[in-house]
């Protein structure tokens, strides 16, 4: 029986020891998760300098005023102390104020809108979260793919994200943080790869039936490797266009990676703006009111409405 | 004629949820039966049903709160069992369409319908006699809020059986929420069960917010009050301002799905961010709604025995007002990866971190209070300091998740799920229960089984951290909340340890479910003739228990903090009166338990879309109120000899213990 | 208008638990008044972010017409002030001229009602109906929740008048009244903000 408890812990205890080793987010592959790391490191050290002096001091007065020790003092009239107060109001406040000062900083430095710093030109893609696969388009390579994202090591990433569906979160946990997908809307992101591999992608918010499957692989590959995945998908056979996307777009779950050869230009914008959400449309004059299929999706009037996406097209 | 309703309705092809609904109807039926069989309904309705005396509708509130317990946590223990089974790639037992429903349920259920209920059930038993008053300042008010509570239960408890629950979660996020992507009655039901039992709580909220502003005995200023009930003022607080951001929220989710409004929609300009906005404007303010009067409940526990004053008194409660205060600027930290600048996250972030220190100086507070004093290690305190430890680190992971840089790869995984079940668990539930065992005596004249008692907190103790230190490292391993089922072997281990904390946590749930058994099958042995078992400290325990309907024959002054203690400091007895005065009292009603059954039928007709039957609920419950307001005959007087009689038996009492 | 109430009650409050019944309903009544009004300001944040999302619909200049509501308005304004009328007969205790202001009063509101009524049948016979935009959805839901409270304002006063004229002006009677003295003047107040905020600075 004791041996069968043994060989249990042993079990566990080297179980736990191995699988210890793939805590994704202490063993970051990319620049900001990196950093990220290090912040939730440094954060959990300072609030521990007044989490474990508590749980000590609690075992502590604990034991030693338990109601059977009558060598301890007994005060029962005493409840207050200035120097106490000032101390136990003081040292919290202190951690807080390095860590706000912290947070200030950190805040900034990894803010998910902020262009990273590189010698390396950043490589664009667009996401589109839909139910329940991920579609990234290469605006600048002209190719789009289905939940597989490639991308080249050391080459900072620019990824503007949206949603076609109920709103999610695009998270590739070993490259560094999430941001929400929704309709309507654009997001933005800065990752960067610093080591070759396959990482997984994951939708990190729960929106509806397919959400368990909703994941993608990311291939973070040598510049060589990216050429090829590039030329490969290239030679698929598809383009993406309009009618195709509506076909993708309509709930699938597990959806097989695809390829698409070409992309209709302005895609990207035009899932945006199907949807009104926050783009707010300019007032419009008293005759057009009437006209309600005037905003359906007709592209080359829509962006004279919206200077503000054409901004965001470079 | 039925709108949406048909026998398709009943989930008759899911063979899990019939098992339960015939085991709940087999439960009913034996319950109703036991009743029925010992004649008791007419007591029931005379003493209980109808009762608007504040200690009778607290106690209601927490046999609620403790039946839904037990709903909320088979959701649980469905949950742990599914994801330890879907582990390694296979579906597990749960489809997602079922699977979904049991996490937004188990969520709704634990925050609206056990935390809640418990929350006010205390302070329905305890405030008024704190602040030596006779009942709170509007009693039928209360009455009404109670059976606009026990609907809202109802409604969701009907879902299990007649059609579904939402699938979205449990603060039902648009568009997922809207009517595009659930158009089934799930979303209804969530909408219509929070929007009845969420007007019963904000009436609560007015009545603790009059009572202890209005009611309290002679002597008794705000700074003289006790720290639970400093809290409960405050938890009143952050009810009157925040529920009507949730009714006014639930309202434009209702239109949207009803009327085909454009509020939170992806299409026509709506706008679901506002949503996120708006439901964490009330939703953080709740999370301390829940935690302040455990907070307040240690407090007392922690000075009543370590025998010795609260260390800090002004501290706290400035420290409770700082939280109440600050609770209502930091609901964006809920959504830091919404995309805001980092000037707005940094802010939210550091506004954050900066409730810690209040908080921090209330957990230094209770330590200081056992220093140099006698500490007991009665059941509630062992709560108490199996809360001291636990929330330590759950409010540590708390202000690490306040730290935006930090939460980008922490949001929604496992490790958020583990930091607020270690707060609402290792906080409030913990709370709940020390708060459950100190003040049971007083509310039903004899103790609960100590041994029962000790093994139920270190079950749930143990199993917590079994149950919920695995999901902080899931969380590490990059596991997002929510999954029916994934690939990762890796997790398996984890999820198993989980699983064997949740079976820990139910052997303390067994043995408390055992322990009100016992020691109500043995209460004369347990009974307790002193009303105050514990050498209390405050008002409740100068009068008897359980306490006469009126509280107090003649109200006590108060001249000082921990007025009672004082009092037996002093030698001076709240008892000594020989001529006893009539006192009035309010008289009994059944009609906020009718105005809230047809608040009820209301609800569940406009679930189903049966507008004729919804608009008689409206017009029904309406009339009810309308005929209340006729009654002049809502108060009577106690008798002088009645009074003396109960006061007599009283000392009898005494003199026995 | 509390302290009449206290006054009236200082009479009924003898050796009670519950001191001064009057004026604590008054209190709470104002309580929940704070309450929604945090009501109030959540369908006013609401316009304001939804606002300018027409959705290719109209927008606010397109829709409203200022003549219109501003009599609308008038009409609210007099109720108060004839609600104020029927307070100080109370004091004076003369049923009857309570009744006669408190009916004209009722006469107003409805009128408002009606006004209000007919603008949103206006509307959705247009086509601007609520589903036709955000912009549309929060205008109504704003303007529509404050005529719902008007309305229920309006069933209490019809069952308080029947009371008043059952009973008399008796203690129970003169809160209630009070009550929806408070009640009445605050969704003056809130009809003011309406104006200001919806009309007003829709159209410039």
């Amino acid at each position: 029986m004791k041996r069968a408890i043994g060989y249990c812990l042993a079990y566990l205890a080297s179980v736990f020891l191995l699988s210890g080793c793939n805590l994704v987010v202490f063993n970051p592959k990319g620049q900001i998760a990196t950093d990220e790391r290090d912040l939730i490191i440094l954060a959990t050290g300072l609030m521990l300098l007044v989490v474990v002096p508590v749980i000590v001091l609690m075992f502590v007065f604990a034991y030693r005023y338990r109601a059977t020790n009558k060598k301890a003092r007994y005060s029962p009239r005493w409840a207050s102390s200035h120097k106490i107060e000032a101390v136990v109001w003081g040292v919290p406040l202190l951690i807080i104020i390095a860590l706000g000062w912290v947070t200030w900083k950190t805040t900034h430095a990894l803010d998910p809108y902020r262009p990273l710093d590189s010698d390396t030109p950043p490589i664009n893609v667009q996401v589109v979260a839909t139910d329940w696969k991920w579609l990234f388009i290469y605006p600048d390579l002209g190719i789009a793919s289905v939940n597989e994202l490639a991308l080249p090591v050391h080459t900072p990433v620019s990824f503007t994200v949206t949603s076609d569906a109920a709103m999610t979160s695009f998270f590739i946990p070993a490259l560094g943080g999430q941001i929400y997908a929704m309709a309507g809307m654009q997001t933005k992101l800065h990752l960067i790869a610093n080591e070759t591999g396959e990482f997984r992608g994951i939708a990190a918010n729960y929106n509806g039936p397919g959400f368990s499957d909703m994941h993608f692989a990311t291939l973070s590959l040598s510049p060589a490797d990216f050429q090829a995945w590039v030329a490969k998908v290239k030679g698929a056979a598809a383009p993406l266009d309009q009618a195709r996307y509506a076909q993708l777009a309509k709930p699938t779950i597990r959806h097989p990676v695809t390829y698409y050869s070409t992309v209709q230009e302005r895609l990207f914008l035009d899932i945006v703006d199907k949807y009104e959400g926050m783009n707010k449309a300019r007032k419009p004059q008293r005759n057009q009111t009437q006209s309600n299929g005037a905003e359906s999706n007709g592209t080359g009037t829509r962006t004279d409405q919206h200077p503000s996406l054409l901004a965001e097209e470079q | 004629m039925f709108g949406k309703l048909s026998w398709d309705a009943i989930p008759t092809t899911e063979p899990i949820v019939m098992y339960t609904l015939a085991f709940i109807g087999l439960i009913g039926a034996a319950i109703v039966g036991t009743i029925t069989w010992k004649r008791k309904w007419g007591y029931l309705w005379r003493e209980w049903f109808t009762s608007v005396d504040h200690k009778k509708i607290g106690c209601m509130y927490i046999i609620v709160a403790l039946v839904m317990l037990l709903r909320g946590f088979s959701d649980a223990i469905m949950m742990r069992t599914q994801q330890a089974m879907a582990a390694s790639g296979g579906p597990g037992y749960l489809p997602p369409e079922h699977y979904d429903q049991i996490f937004t349920a188990h969520g709704v259920i634990m925050i609206f319908f056990v935390a809640m209920p418990f929350v006010v059930g205390l302070m329905n038993v305890v405030v008024p006699l704190q602040i030596g008053a006779r009942d709170v300042a509007y009693p039928f008010l209360n009455a009404l809020s109670f059976w606009l509570f026990v609907a809202g239960a109802a409604l969701v408890n009907v879902s299990l059986g007649i059609g579904e629950f939402a699938r979205t979660g449990w603060v039902a996020y648009p568009p997922l929420s809207g009517l595009a992507y659930s158009p089934g009655v799930g979303v209804d039901y969530y909408i219509w069960s929070l929007q009845i039992s969420g007007i019963g709580t904000l009436l609560t909220g007015l009545n603790f917010f009059v009572t202890i502003l209005k009611m309290r005995t002679e002597g008794m200023t705000l700074f003289k009050m006790p720290v639970f009930t400093w809290n409960a003022l405050c938890t009143s607080v952050l009810i009157l301002a925040s529920f009507p951001i949730l009714t006014a929220t639930l309202l434009m989710l209702s239109l949207d799905r009803y009327l085909g409004m454009h509020f939170f929609t992806n299409e026509a300009g709506g706008n679901p961010m506002m949503y996120v906005n708006l439901i964490w404007a009330w939703g953080h303010p709740e999370v301390y709604i829940l935690i302040l009067p455990a907070f307040g409940v240690f407090s007392e526990i922690a000075a009543t025995f370590s025998s010795k004053r609260l260390f800090g008194y002004v501290s706290l409660v400035w420290a409770t007002i700082a939280i109440t205060v600050l609770s209502f600027i930091v609901w964006l930290h809920h959504f830091f990866t919404m995309g805001a600048g980092a000037n707005v996250n940094a802010f939210f972030g550091i506004m954050t971190m900066i409730i810690a220190v209040p908080t921090g100086v209330k957990i230094f507070t209770w330590l200081f209070t056992m220093y140099r004093g006698r500490v007991r290690f009665e059941t509630p305190m062992l709560w108490t300091l199996g809360f001291i430890v636990t929330f330590s680190i759950g409010g540590m992971t708390g202000v690490l998740l306040a730290v935006p840089g930090a939460d980008f790869l922490l949001h929604n995984s496992l490790f958020l799920i583990a930091h607020f079940h270690n707060v609402i668990i290792g906080g409030a539930v913990f709370g709940y229960m020390a708060g459950l065992t100190y003040w049971f005596p007083k509310a039903f004249g004899f103790r609960l089984n100590d041994k029962l008692g000790r093994i139920a907190f270190w079950c749930w103790l143990i199993g917590f951290y079994f149950a919920f230190m695995p999901s902080y490292v899931l969380g590490f391993m990059g596991m997002t909340r929510r999954l029916n089922h994934f690939d990762n072997p890796e997790w398996r281990p984890w999820l198993l340890l989980e699983v064997l904390g949740v079976l820990i946590i139910l052997c303390g749930v067994v043995s408390q479910a055992l322990q009100l058994f016992v020691s109500i099958r043995n209460r004369h042995r347990y009974r307790d003739l002193s009303g105050d078992p514990w050498d209390g400290r405050t008002l409740e325990w100068a009068t008897s228990s359980p306490p006469p309907l009126y509280n107090f024959a003649e109200q006590p002054k108060v001249s000082d903090l921990d007025a009672y203690w004082g009092m037996k400091e002093r030698g001076v007895s709240t008892l000594s009166h020989t001529d006893y005065r009539s006192i009035h009292m309010p008289r009994n009603t059944a009609s906020g338990l009718v105005i809230s059954l047809f608040a009820l039928i209301c609800s569940f007709a406009l679930v189903w879309h049966i507008w004729w039957l919804a608009a008689f609920g409206l017009v029904a419950s309406v009339v009810a109120f309308v005929v209340r307001s006729y009654d002049e005959d809502t108060d009577y007087f106690v008798p002088a000899e009645e009074v003396a009689r109960i006061e007599t038996a009283r000392l009898k009492d005494l003199a026995e213990a | 208008m509390s302290n009449i109430v206290i006054e009236k009650d200082v009479a009924h409050t003898q050796e009670h638990g519950h001191e001064d019944a009057g004026s604590l309903s008054v209190f709470g009544f104002w309580i929940y008044l704070m309450t929604d009004c945090i009501l109030f300001a959540t369908l006013f944040a609401g316009y304001a972010v939804l606002r300018d999302s027409v959705a290719g619909g109209p927008s606010s200049v397109d829709i409203f017409e200022l003549p219109y509501v501003l009599a609308e308005t008038m009409l609210l304004l007099l109720s108060s002030i004839t609600y104020g009328y029927a307070m100080l007969a109370m004091n004076r205790d003369q049923q009857s001229q309570v009744l006669r202001w408190l009916g004209l009063t009722f006469v107003l509101g409805a009128g408002f009602i009606a006004m209000e009524i007919n603008e949103f049948h206006h509307l959705i016979a247009e086509g601007y109906g609520p589903d036709r935009s955000a912009f549309l959805t929060a205008f109504f839901t704003l303007v529509g929740t404050h005529g719902a409270h008007v309305l229920t304002g309006l069933i209490w006063m019809a069952v308080l008048m029947v009371q008043i004229r059952q009973k008399g002006l008796t203690n129970t009677n003169a809160t209630r009244l009070s009550c929806l003295s408070l009640f009445w003047h605050f969704l003056d107040v809130v009809w003011i903000c309406v104006f200001t905020v919806v009309y007003l600075l829709g159209v410039v």
